[in-house]
């Protein structure tokens, strides 16, 4: 076979769906019209722990053009995307929980009826303690959710794996360290919108953008009180999610509601700061940790205790408090390990997954603890990474089966391309280099609720026009699950991408699956289409054989042809030989699933959770420039090598890689997601002009180097891209920081007050024990003033 | 999306039918990208909006003499590209190219600059945000949350224009029902946050005036923001140095923004007189450092904003007296 054709797997492809966007054709779920549609708005509470006396929705009820109000008590079954832990309702039953959540619904025949509408609700409330630090949460006998079991408390996982207290105190070197990563939030451009429609014979169809149709699907049915089957969900295109849109929200329950009440289609868009409300970002996590190791450097212990802030609701606060300690087990060996972690309600909005899902914050801690113990080893920092590194294969300490891993050639190649052996040391005070290195899973190897089914299935169908049909579950939110599978399908059948046609994300009209999260659309998702794919293209293949009379094998589709591999001169569109498959087998339709292995990790409880098919490896190597009289930090330019396993589409991967390094740089230095306990714990500042998103001048200069250590478990060998090149971005700017002007930032993000209250720090120590612990590049250039 | 009031708008195409409309009650538009966004915070519900935008006479920038006249109504993309403005004003030219973004600068106007309303983190917040603190002297409420007990609003003066232009002794023409009239920009601004300027109502400001400099002069406007666009200032200070043909200080203007609504004059010691920039440097951000105390009306800590007012106008001093003296005849 020849080298890949530009339109198949490893190639450069135009993303589908990209021209409509970038000349402003795709319909996003706002650009939504139906006849006679109403706009709903949410009343929100200026509390943040209140107890609702009563709602008196008659001011606005009498308002020309309102068509209904709803409250909690319309709605009252309680939902949650983790079913152990469905903690809240879709407006407030009897408590508020944080400034922002909703009370109420209008509908209205415009926005500004609705808004007005929403101004004469008149709720009555009665003011509660609130509490805003989740240390003070878990002693109080406040108790924040009215649903939780255990006070503030919302889940505890404590794990140990060998002995961890004898390996520590056998330790060469023990890091000891404490950490804290202050939450941020997903900012996706596209804020949540949803639009829903009754018809006559009573289907409910929910246009929303959201990452994850069918979680969506259940919880409206079982809020709404309805058979599945009479709701449709579909997502529109959408314009970012980031984890901010995977889970239900409240809009979603309010305009089907509504809709069902008022029998016209309703929709509701978030503003800005709903957006920030709705949250489910970061976690605030304080972390510490104490890191044993040997003479060589090589890690003995590791021994964590994380307290996670989980603002009022659960979300997937479950997954998070085990994922904090369960994903840090590779790229590294550990001689034994033990974390625990607890996360506690409080009263702000809630955390959940933003891109990293629960493991950049350890991987924070993680990479500068090794830095930390680099230093006191006297190893350059890769040098210790290499030595650490997880074989392919290995087993974890926590039992996680690793199958490929191209850390090695990921840290090669940063070193290489960042030029980190000749420069290292030789830069200037004030400039610095940074490393580290992560890991992430494709997939988890358990679905949200527990079931046999696939995770993922498509349906592929081939005409005789020459074109094929993908209809898949999988959510397109941006990073190009659509382009994907039509890659996949091009391969396996010779069609160019133009000639495959992509229906997604239609609980109609598309099989089940379960979503874009946890990076797992590429691996689940591709292999059930390659199955399907396969599958098409034998039946095409044999009857061509039988046509011309030769083994199937030498039948080759490619070029939109089948071509004779023994004689290429012998050669027929792919027309035609659809045209005999047809003739042949009928319809050509092939179903493809696909569902995880399930002997991949331990056996304890919690052992399944952050196991996964397979896990992408990443090395990112920063360059920052540090202004030691105003404490800015300029990041200069991050080098990010991911091992993807395979790269079905180049650009895509790139694209990954750099938008996921430029999350991470921006929640390095800039980005705060906050609420302010001494006004009532209102929000910090939710507007994108009060929360800092980067500019285009203020983004580093990034070296995307895709690494490929094909996984057996991945279509192609195909592991994640979305997430995994976020982690350890974050610490490699910390690193570089230190590198820089000798200060260790332990705190996020490195705003310019914190580097210059370190830097002040250090000075004064320095005063008392002058040039004790300087770093060489610090003496240097002390002897050069 | 945050709606904004329902309005009326009206977009004269005269001074005088605008002079007459703003006279009666209209709030102007002068580009609108500091007023559409507090409508979109129900800030002010005005019922008659005035757009100043089909005023072509006030888009021109001239040289008159020894004056350079700018009109109230160019853009603060052309004043930064202007080689009138950029010869002789370098930070004017400095100042309104680092407003917000590009896209910002090609709408915003030079009069709505100066105009721009004071802001504070409690106030350019949604009405939800704002009844969750209950309001303040600014808004819907009796309190500062910024100065508990104050009784004066402390919002902060915004505008990058402004203390540039006090800086270079600019006086504004006011054009109202009883005629026009010329006031000194540095007596325009109050210390009350409500209503920071003494525009009457009425009156639209149509033009700037910027006196020529007389020899070689040394200017530059220093801006701190988290990022290298579209943020306001939260620290600013307008720096003028006359010198003599040795290139020694003979006048020194330092004008700093963002502490209260008022411009705060930083009065230099006599001692600079004579010297070179460079031996002036810390002398002069010393005093601008004694001079101001950021409040905690706009984002980052107050104290690391004065530390920065010392260290920038310092570095910018540094940076003069190791550049010729642009400008000057």
């Amino acid at each position: 076979m020849s080298a890949p054709k530009k339109d198949h797997v490893g190639g450069w492809h135009k993303k589908l769906g990209a021209m409509d966007r970038m000349r402003g054709l795709a319909k996003y779920t706002d650009d939504l019209e139906l006849p006679g549609m109403l706009h709903a708005k949410i009343v929100r509470s200026p509390h943040a722990h209140a107890r609702i006396v009563s709602i008196d929705a008659s001011e606005a009820l009498a308002l020309d053009g309102v068509a209904a109000v709803i409250t909690g008590r319309d709605m009252p079954i309680p939902y949650g995307i983790i079913p152990w832990t469905q903690d809240e309702n879709a407006l407030a039953l009897d408590k508020v929980l944080y400034v922002g959540d909703g009370v109420a619904a209008v509908a209205a025949i415009d926005e500004d009826t609705a808004n007005e509408a929403v101004r004469r609700v008149k709720v009555e409330y009665e003011v509660l303690p609130a509490i805003f630090d989740p240390e003070e949460a878990l002693r109080s006998d406040v108790k924040i959710n009215p649903y939780s079991r255990k006070g503030n408390l919302t889940k505890e996982v404590e794990l140990e794996f060998g002995d961890v207290d004898g390996a520590l105190a056998g330790s060469a070197l023990v890091i000891e360290g404490e950490y804290f990563f202050e939450g941020t939030t997903h900012a996706a451009i596209e804020p949540h919108c949803a639009l829903a429609k009754v018809d006559p014979d009573g289907l409910v169809t929910v246009w929303s953008a959201t990452q994850v149709p069918h979680y969506l699907h259940r919880e409206l049915a079982r809020v709404l009180e309805l058979p599945a089957r009479r709701i449709r969900v579909i997502q529109p295109p959408l314009g970012g999610a980031f984890g901010g849109k995977s889970e239900p929200f409240d809009l979603e329950f309010c305009v089907a509601k509504l809709a069902m009440i008022t029998n016209r289609p309703v929709k509701l868009l978030y503003t800005r700061e709903e957006v920030f409300y709705s949250h489910r970002g970061r976690h605030p996590m304080r972390m510490r940790y104490r890191t044993g190791f040997d003479a060589d450097g090589r890690i003995t212990a590791v021994e964590s205790q994380t307290t996670l802030d989980g603002g009022a609701y659960s979300s997937f606060g479950l997954v998070t408090t085990y994922y904090s300690g369960q994903l840090l087990t590779a790229p590294y060996g550990f001689g034994t390990y033990r974390f625990h972690s607890r996360r506690a309600y409080t009263n702000k909005p809630a955390c959940g997954p933003k891109r990293g899902h629960g493991s950049v914050q350890p991987r924070f801690a993680m990479e500068i603890q090794l830095d930390k113990a680099a230093e006191a080893l006297g190893v350059d920092p890769i040098e210790l990474r290499r030595r650490n590194a997880i074989a392919a294969d290995d087993l974890t300490i926590n039992e996680l089966r690793i199958g490929s891993t191209g850390f090695l050639a990921c840290l090669d190649a940063v070193e290489r391309a960042s030029g980190w052996k000749e420069r290292r040391g030789q830069l200037p005070y004030g400039r610095g280099l940074g490393v580290a290195g992560s890991t992430y899973i494709s997939g988890t190897n358990y679905p949200i609720y527990p079931n046999e089914m696939p995770q993922s299935a498509v349906q592929v169908t081939l005409d005789r026009s020459g074109r094929a049909r993908i209809f898949s579950g999988a959510s397109d939110i941006g990073q190009g699950s659509d382009t994907m599978v039509a890659v996949i399908v091009g391969e396996e059948l010779g069609l160019p991408l133009e000639d495959v046609r992509v229906l997604s994300a239609d609980t109609d009209l598309c099989p089940v699956d379960l979503g874009a999260y946890s990076s797992r659309i590429t691996l689940m998702v591709g292999n059930a289409c390659l199955n399907a794919a396969q599958e098409l293209r034998r039946k095409v293949q044999g009857s061509v054989a039988k046509r011309w009379g030769v083994e199937k094998s030498r039948v080759v589709l490619a070029d939109r042809q089948a071509i004779d591999r023994e004689d290429p001169s012998r050669a027929v569109p792919i027309t035609q030989a659809i045209e005999w498959a047809e003739s042949e087998h009928g319809l050509l339709a092939a179903a493809g699933s696909y569902n995880t292995p399930k002997d991949r990790h331990g056996s304890y409880r919690g052992g399944t959770i952050g196991a996964s098919p397979a896990y992408s490896m990443t090395a990112h190597l920063a360059e920052v420039e540090v202004d030691d009289e105003t404490g800015e930090v300029r990041v200069i330019a991050i080098w990010c090598a991911h091992d993807c396993g395979r790269a079905i589409s180049r650009g895509l991967v790139e694209g990954q890689i750099e938008g996921s390094t430029y999350m991470g740089a921006a929640e390095a230095v800039l980005e705060v997601h906050a609420v302010d306990p001494a006004h009532g714990g209102v929000h910090a500042g939710p507007s994108l002009l009060d929360y800092r998103l980067p500019t285009a001048l203020d983004t580093p200069a990034i070296h995307a180097l895709i690494v490929e250590a094909p996984d057996a478990q991945g279509p192609y060998g195909a592991k994640e891209a979305g997430e995994g090149p976020l982690h350890s971005s974050i610490p490699a700017i910390a690193n570089a920081i230190y590198d820089a002007v000798g200060v260790r930032l332990d705190e996020l993000p490195f705003t310019p007050e914190r580097v210059l209250a370190a830097l002040e720090e250090k000075r004064k120590r320095e005063r008392q024990s002058p040039r004790e612990k300087l770093p060489l590049v610090a003496q240097a250039a002390e002897a050069e003033e | 999306m945050l709606r904004m009031p329902r309005f009326a708008l009206e977009s004269p195409e005269t001074l005088d039918d605008a002079v007459a409309l703003a006279a009666r009650g209209a709030r102007l538009v002068a580009g609108g990208t500091d007023l559409l966004p507090n409508l979109k915070h129900h800030l002010e519900r005005p019922e008659r909006l005035v757009s100043l935008h089909r005023l072509a006479a006030l888009r021109a920038i001239a040289l008159d003499g020894d004056t350079l006249r700018v009109g109230c109504g160019a853009t603060l993309t052309e004043i930064a590209a202007d080689p009138r403005v950029r010869a002789d004003f370098p930070s004017l030219a400095e100042a309104a190219g680092a407003v917000a973004g590009p896209q910002i600068r090609n709408r915003a106007t030079l009069g709505g600059n100066l105009h721009l309303d004071t802001r504070c983190r409690y106030v350019n917040q949604t009405e939800l945000w704002r009844s969750a603190i209950g309001g303040c002297l600014k808004s819907e409420g009796t309190v500062c949350h910024v100065v508990p007990k104050g009784q004066n609003c402390v919002a902060a003066l915004s505008s990058d224009t402004v203390p540039v232009l006090i800086a270079l002794d600019a006086t504004l023409v006011l054009a109202g029902p009883s005629g026009r009239r010329e006031v000194e920009l540095a007596k325009y601004f109050t210390a009350d946050g409500l209503a920071h300027t003494l525009r009457q109502p009425g009156e639209i400001a149509t033009e700037v005036r910027v006196p020529r400099p007389r020899g070689p002069r040394a200017c530059a406007y220093v801006k701190w923001r988290p990022r290298a666009s579209i943020d306001f200032p939260l620290v600013s200070v307008a720096l003028r140095f006359d010198l003599d043909d040795e290139r020694r200080v003979t006048l020194a203007r330092v004008v700093a923004g963002v502490l209260g609504s008022k411009p705060r004059e930083v009065e230099v010691p006599a001692t600079v007189a004579g010297k070179r920039l460079g031996e002036v440097a810390a002398l002069v951000a010393d005093a601008a450092y004694a001079k101001c105390k950021p409040l905690a009306n706009v984002p980052y800590d107050p104290a690391y904003r004065r530390h920065l007012v010392r260290v920038l106008t310092r570095r910018a001093i540094e940076r003069l007296a190791t550049e010729p003296a642009p400008g000057g005849p």
